[in-house]
């Protein structure tokens, strides 16, 4: 029961590192969980965070397994608490001041300088998820044929996710 | 959370032109629990959907000026969202409503689904669904890059800027907060505001 105050330090931290999306937080969520606290493996985590794709609501819920399988029912609702409760916070802080600030020149300076190191964040959280998930010609097809399917044509993602479900199913049972 | 919303004045929550006409918490509540249960693939047109052309519960204009603060700001696009425009409507309690109710249907989800994956995640069948669904992932994650890029990057640089990160934290393995400040810092003041600048870039 003494991982609840580890699961909210965590996760706590974690929240506060999802600029851009929730990928952002990926290469330090695999440390944390993973290797520091062992809460589950890498290829779960990987099974998680992909699942997690086809539920509705904020793409992170797959935060609350991490949570159950460490602390119970107890956990799943801390790890919620911690992961949404600081950014919640800061958000509505900083979300009145923000447009108090519309004069502000850094507004907009801030705003330029964040979006391409949020950007690579998220990439930097999918490359660490493509060493776990990537492996093979059959992996590296999917994902580059949901790609390029998402960048021609107006498809809704979960579906795809779903479709690889399939396709996974049809190529990699024996 | 909510012992920091009895210290905030609520009147100021109403800034901006358009009234709030009278949405009542549970309503808040509700719209947003709707959301949480049924944005499969995405939840930003489902907000614009719901908040904007259902409800006319903020204009579009402010649905982009919030998702320009939700970008910028550390946390989810979805629950950022929520706390902005609950808390536009209802001060702090319609911020808890929103992001409560959000969350809450995924939450269960995932709760169900993690109880099953940790009975059952060994069978053969699942691990074969999984890894398919891994990889999909991944070609998601690169088609949300790739989209981001083309809207917000508009300087050569910022792809420089970009390249940096991903550098810092596969390659040179500095954590995610270090790059996040070091990088960022150097991209802010690049892109600091300058005298008579014009507001188009390069």
């Amino acid at each position: 029961m003494n991982q609840i105050p580890l699961l909210a330090r965590v996760f706590a931290y974690l929240s506060l590192l999802t600029v851009g999306g929730g990928m952002a937080a990926f290469p330090e969520m695999k440390i944390l969980t993973v290797e520091v606290h062992k809460w589950l493996t890498f290829p779960q985590l990987i099974h998680l965070y992909s699942v997690g794709q086809m539920a509705p609501g904020p793409n992170m819920m797959m935060i609350v397994p991490i949570g159950q399988w460490a602390g119970g029912v107890l956990g799943a609702v801390i790890v919620v608490l911690a992961f949404f409760g600081p950014t919640a916070v800061l958000t509505f802080i900083v979300g009145r001041l923000w447009t108090k600030l519309e004069k502000w020149p850094w507004r907009q300076s801030i705003q330029r300088g964040l979006a391409p190191v949020s950007i690579g964040l998220l990439l930097a959280g999918c490359f660490t998820m493509a060493k776990g998930a990537i492996f093979g010609l059959e992996t590296a097809t999917i994902a580059v044929a949901v790609l390029l399917l998402l960048l021609n044509y107006k498809i809704n993602p979960a579906l795809l996710i779903l479709a690889g479900a399939v396709i996974g199913v049809l190529s990699f049972t024996p | 959370m909510s012992e920091t919303g009895t210290k905030l004045a609520q009147p100021e929550g109403i800034d901006r032109g358009v009234p709030p006409t009278g949405v009542s918490i549970g309503q808040i509540f509700l719209e947003f629990l709707i959301i949480g249960a049924t944005s499969f693939g995405g939840v930003v047109p489902y907000l614009r959907d719901s908040l904007v052309t259902k409800r006319h519960w903020i204009d579009d204009k402010q649905f982009v000026e919030m998702l320009s603060i939700s970008q910028s700001l550390p946390g989810l696009n979805a629950t950022n969202m929520a706390i902005l425009v609950g808390q536009k409507l209802r001060g702090v309690l319609g911020g808890v409503a929103a992001i409560i109710g959000i969350c809450l249907p995924g939450a269960v989800i995932m709760y169900i689904v993690g109880m099953f994956y940790r009975v059952h995640g060994e069978h053969v069948w699942v691990t074969a669904a999984l890894k398919g669904v891994a990889a999909a992932a991944v070609g998601l994650i690169l088609a949300t890059v790739v989209g981001l890029s083309k809207k917000s990057l508009a300087d050569k640089f910022d792809f420089v800027f970009m390249a940096l990160t991903v550098l810092a934290v596969n390659r040179l393995h500095q954590s995610v907060p270090r790059t996040l400040i070091a990088v960022g810092l150097l991209a802010v003041l690049f892109h600091r505001p300058r005298k008579g600048q014009k507001e188009s870039v390069a």
